[in-house]
């Protein structure tokens, strides 16, 4: 086991689509945190509450509106490629065109 | 042993609601009311919740494999996500090892995510409790055995059911002389209207029976009564009737070709009312002088979600072909009422009086814009004409020409083909009917089964409201001579697309109207012709 395996991982972004984070962003952000073994959470602030970021009830019942700092927190083999890859995701703003 | 008695005949006087004879095996229709649920034990309930959720995505998933558009299949994602997801349930998987049943348990969850939606004054977010609630009723269905498809009817069987939807009348075969009896249920119901255009014998208003143990029955649409058990002189009139409706019907047949004239010899224009173009393919377009209403919300029914424009293009050459010249006169989306389309419609407690046809449109003008080009580019290749549904104000017929206008300036910066069509609009709401000379329309159509409902505040759907939802009493008539008078005035053709021009009883008084102008189901266009050829342009009976 590699330290990353053990200590969390963080990466804090701002998010700026336009509604927030709704619905079809909150699909794009589960599906492709359910693509990573590790445990991945979210928060809209560093201290929590922290919410398990592969279930799209707990994303959305957080109602993050535009312009949130999305928190992530994630912990297993491949948590550093998770964030990275979450972090690029909300960065593109979720590949939505305006 | 008493399950082996045969039960005494029993003869009941229905409401009418399409005509036709029918003699065959009783078909009763259960129901599972969600009140029948009997919860299991805790684990049972479990099973049968994860199992639930789990039919439901599967559905969802299939919808979204045949959806061709992204703002759809954006939503049924977001739907099936969320169906996937342990932590929907979460909350109310305790709850049940607690006792509770199922769906209970589910519901209450259910009702606190959309809460959680609700509360706050982010708009979007709240708009996902809709969501929340569509998802659950997929999975309430599941859970409460709810049947919802195709009815298994022998050949020439008689259903008895509390009601019928439309979508189970049209997922269900009715040929061979199946036939319907409702016990609730209204001859303006949509279900009776689409039995009177397949020419499915229907008659309703039964109220609350004991019908069990008869085997077979009698039913005629004509006249409302439905015998169970019958015995051999009901058999022998059933036969003396069939002989003379055979009798009839070559009449009808005979005449369904002809143009309509009255005995004093006024011609009449008979037209037909078609939705999918896949019915027209069996008629032959000689039958009428036109299409009078193609009620465009087929388009939007299938499991693909909001069609193309594409889509609505090829169908409305389909039919403009199919009426080899003949004009054909097309109504813009009349979703709302009692026709609900996923993802445009919302829910309201009063939708007759809510957002519905052309005020749906005008609300969601990226939708309609998408059916106004496609009326524009068909409008190019054939005799066709669009009215809109449900106009109440001037100023909605003005904002829809506008669009018909702004459209057309983008299909010609665009180098496709197109054609603006006469714009007229439906006459259903009682203001149009009374303000007709403050509308800038190139026709009207009487929509009467609406004006009808409008007029005497009763609901087409409801029960125990015979007597009101009548277009042949006095105040529709008034309104109806109204308008037509109106229209002569200024110069503007008025047609009648609604059931009362093919209700034997009606027709006469549109006669004498001045009515010259009706469409009807493509199965009463013979019957219709034949009741016009016994009356006078006047609305007198013939000698």
């Amino acid at each position: 086991m590699t330290d990353a395996a053990l200590t969390p991982a963080h990466a804090a972004v701002l998010m700026t689509h336009d509604v927030g984070l709704h619905a079809r962003p909150s699909v794009k952000l589960t599906k492709l945190a359910k693509t990573f073994q590790a445990s991945i959470a979210l928060a809209q602030s560093e201290d929590g509450p922290w919410i398990d970021a592969k279930s799209i009830v707990k994303v959305m019942a957080m109602k993050a509106p535009k312009d949130t700092t999305l928190h992530f927190r994630a912990s297993g083999a491949d948590a550093e490629e998770a964030l990275k890859a979450l972090v690029a995701l909300v960065e593109r703003d979720f590949d939505e065109g305006h | 042993m008493s399950a082996l008695i045969r039960p005494a005949r029993l003869e009941i006087v229905g409401r009418p609601a399409s005509p036709g004879l029918a003699r065959g095996p009783v078909h009763i229709l259960e129901e599972t009311t969600v009140r029948d649920v009997h919860a299991g034990t805790s684990a049972q309930e479990r099973t049968r919740l994860l199992e639930a959720i789990a039919a439901a995505a599967a559905e969802v998933a299939d919808l979204i494999a045949g959806v061709d558009d992204e703002e759809a299949a954006a939503i049924l994602e977001f739907q099936l996500a969320m169906l996937e997801d342990d932590a929907l349930i979460a909350d109310a998987l305790p709850v049940i090892d607690g006792g509770a049943p199922a769906l209970v348990a589910f519901q209450d969850a259910m009702a606190d995510v959309a809460a959680g939606y609700r509360t706050g004054d982010d708009e979007y977010f709240q708009a996902r409790a809709s969501d929340i609630e569509d998802l659950a009723e997929r999975v309430i269905a599941h859970l409460t055995g709810a049947e919802t498809g195709a009815i298994e009817l022998p050949p020439g069987g008689i259903l008895l059911a509390r009601d019928l939807t439309p979508s189970r009348f049209l997922s269900t075969d009715w040929s061979g002389g199946r036939a319907i009896a409702l016990f609730e249920g209204s001859p303006t119901a949509h279900v009776a209207i689409l039995a009177r255009s397949r020419g499915v014998p229907m008659a309703v208003g039964f109220g609350t029976l004991k019908i069990t143990g008869h085997a077979a029955a009698l039913l005629d649409g004509e006249t409302g009564r439905l015998v169970l058990s019958p015995d051999a002189d009901d058999e022998a009139g059933h036969h003396a009737l069939t002989a003379s409706a055979d009798e009839i019907r070559t009449v009808e047949q005979r005449l369904a070709r002809r143009q309509a004239v009255t005995a004093d010899g006024t011609p009449i224009k008979v037209m037909i009312n078609a939705g999918d173009p896949g019915e027209l393919d069996a008629l032959d377009p000689a039958l009428c002088d036109g299409i009078g209403l193609v009620r465009t919300e087929f388009l939007f029914h299938g499991r693909r979600g909001l069609p193309t424009e594409d889509d609505q293009l090829a169908a409305y050459r389909r039919i403009l072909t199919w009426a080899e010249g003949r004009p054909v006169t097309f109504r813009t989306l009349d979703a709302g009422g009692d026709k609900p389309i996923a993802g445009l419609t919302r829910e309201e407690s009063n939708p007759f009086l809510g957002l519905r046809g052309i005020r749906l449109s005008l609300a969601r003008p990226d939708v309609f814009r998408v059916q106004v080009r496609a009326l524009l580019r068909a409008a190019a290749e054939g005799e066709m004409l669009v009215m809109a549904p449900m106009v109440a104000l001037p100023a909605e017929m003005q904002a829809v020409t506008d669009l018909f206008v702004e459209e057309a300036a983008a299909l010609r910066r665009a180098g496709l083909a197109h054609a603006i069509p006469p714009l007229g609009m439906m006459v259903e709401v009682p203001a149009v009917a009374l303000t007709l000379d403050l509308f800038d329309v190139d026709f009207v159509s009487i929509g009467s089964n609406d004006l009808t409902q409008y007029v005497m505040a009763a609901s087409r759907d409801a029960t125990g409201l015979a007597g009101l939802d009548d277009a042949g009493v006095e105040a529709v008539q008034r309104m109806i001579r109204m308008v037509v008078s109106s229209g002569a005035e200024l110069g503007v053709p008025v047609s009648l697309c609604g059931d009362a021009g093919s209700d034997t009883r009606v027709l006469p008084k549109l006669l004498a109207a001045g009515l010259r102008s009706i469409s009807v189901a493509p199965a009463q266009v013979g019957r219709v012709k034949r009741v016009i050829a016994d009356w006078r342009a006047d609305g007198g009976p013939d000698g």
